[in-house]
């Protein structure tokens, strides 16, 4: 009894009390200000809003649930293809010094730059704001993949390495038994980070390019003057982030040895 | 008498920032079918580094390095080596640690079944057959060197090198291992080449103890012959004269002769 009691105090209550004390200061915030809407009123706004999270009326007026549904495809694709080439492209980079030393300038300059600078970039060449928006995501998450698959490769142990000459294997056999075992929780460190900045650009790319999308839908019920539903986008996008994060975790813990 | 490994006039330096340093010279050592030697000095005297260049792991800066008369020109799989972090791949399991050595050196030649055969019986030879779908993390240090040993021997290797392959393990289990070990060898009649820092365990396995000088620039000092019957039996040589007057030019030779300054 006292085990149950301890654990409920030590894993829960902190939690809870958090939870309860942000909901507090957002009422009394809520109460004094004729803008923003309180939980109450948010609270009633999302259970109809819920109710029916798959409609569709309009090409721009869609239920909740297609929206982060077509937010999760654009960064999907985007992810998908910035995994398919920058994957590789960082196992030749840890790989090979020559280049890593040819290619460690671009990437250093390139990475800081926001995301969304590249947006009309893609705008120019792909003609279409969807496909722009998928652009963006894949500059976005291409970079912390190729950054830690290089630095897994760079990490391997030496003694993996001698066991690779002391045993002679091929390399095919050191790639696929030594090498990406070996990297593959920096990979997945590089992929974690990667669906982190992915999910947190498509909201700002959405807003700019328009269509069905969570972030296009914040931006519209800002056209609309509809806070509640701002507020609930801010949680939705907060745990679909954080479900996206539980998820690789869970792949993660799989592969530490 | 043919000799397995020939070590000629073999010397060693390595390029650092103040210039060359040398580690070995004028080492000079053949080391016959069946034999049993141990590499012994203070940390440091390269003996770590003599074993690397038998397994073709450095090659020497001059000299001549031949195993079963061909040139040692890199590693293969006619010398199998025993390290001393045992380093077994973590993702792979003790079965498939062995079986990837099997596959190199006898899969060109053999059916699937005959490999996982040999794999079987390598970790049979190290009394393992029970843990073979386990993974290194889930045994004990001294099983995971067991392994090491099951991962050398089953190449069928000319020559066993063993770098201190009982150092980070207890003394009980290390006695356990030793024990293996020369059941190991008497049934396989392997020929072995270890390094140790452990004068007991120098003058137990040994058929020769090879004692180096301390670097830089370490060669041959001395070489011990091990000339006590075999099988050797750890508990009869406590009471043994002649094992303890072994065992005592062993360490005339490192703590007088090559007395190291406190570190």
């Amino acid at each position: 009894m006292m085990d149950i009691r301890k654990h409920l105090a030590e894993h829960w209550l902190p939690p809870i009390t958090g939870i309860v004390l942000f909901i507090l200061l957002w009422a009394m915030l809520a109460h004094g200000s004729d803008t923003l809407p309180g939980p109450v009123k948010t609270w009633d706004s999302a259970v109809v809003l819920f109710s029916d999270p798959f409609y569709r009326k309009t090409p721009n007026d869609q239920g909740i649930g297609w929206n982060i549904l077509n937010s999760l495809g654009r960064v999907g694709i985007g992810f998908g293809l910035a995994a398919l080439i920058g994957i590789p492209l960082g196992f030749m980079i840890g790989r090979f010094d020559f280049l890593n030393k040819m290619t460690s300038p671009i990437v250093s300059m390139l990475r800081p730059v926001s995301p969304l600078a590249w947006l009309p970039i893609g705008l120019l060449v792909f003609k279409a704001a969807n496909p722009a928006a998928i652009w963006v995501i894949f500059i976005s998450s291409i970079w912390p993949m190729i950054i830690n698959t290089a630095m897994g490769v760079r990490q391997l142990p030496q003694d993996y390495l001698n066991v690779a000459r002391v045993l002679n294997l091929s390399e095919w056999k050191i790639f696929t038994k030594i090498l990406f075992p070996a990297t593959l929780p920096y990979m997945l460190t590089g992929i974690r980070l990667a669906i982190g900045t992915a999910w947190l650009v498509i909201v700002a790319a959405e807003m700019l390019t328009g269509g069905v999308g969570i972030g296009f839908w914040v931006w519209d019920e800002w056209n609309n003057l509809n806070v509640e539903h701002i507020i609930i986008a801010i949680f939705v996008v907060g745990i679909v982030g954080l479900l996206l994060e539980m998820l690789l975790v869970q792949i993660a813990k799989r592969f530490s040895y | 008498m043919k000799k397995y490994v020939q070590i000629e006039n073999v010397q060693m330096s390595f390029e650092t920032k103040h210039g060359p340093f040398v580690a070995l010279k004028d080492i000079a050592l053949k080391i016959n079918p069946g034999e049993f030697i141990t590499l012994i000095g203070h940390s440091g005297c390269g003996k770590s580094t003599l074993l690397n260049l038998i397994a073709g792991l450095i090659m020497p800066t001059d000299g001549v390095m031949l195993c079963a008369d061909r040139e040692i020109a890199g590693p293969g799989p006619d010398r199998g080596v025993v390290f001393q972090n045992h380093s077994l791949l973590p993702w792979l399991t003790c079965f498939e640690n062995v079986h990837l050595a099997v596959e190199r050196v006898f899969g060109a030649t053999e059916s699937k079944a005959q490999l996982a055969q040999r794999t079987q019986e390598a970790l049979a030879l190290v009394h393992l057959s029970h843990a073979e779908h386990k993974y290194p993390h889930e045994i004990s240090g001294g099983m995971k060197q067991r392994v090491g040993i099951a991962r050398a021997l089953s190449m069928q290797p000319k020559v066993l090198l063993m770098d201190e392959p009982f150092g980070a393990l207890d003394a009980l289990t290390r006695a356990h291992l030793q024990d293996e070990l020369m059941k190991i060898v008497a049934a396989t009649n392997s020929t072995v080449v270890m390094v140790t820092h452990d004068v007991d365990e120098a003058v137990l396995l040994s058929d020769r103890i090879v004692m180096m000088t301390n670097g830089p620039a370490a060669t041959i000092g001395e070489i011990l012959s091990v000339d006590l019957p075999k099988p050797r039996n750890r508990v009869a040589l406590a009471n043994d004269a002649y094992y303890h007057c072994l065992r005592a030019v062993v360490l005339e030779f490192l703590y007088q002769k090559q007395a190291r300054k406190a570190a």
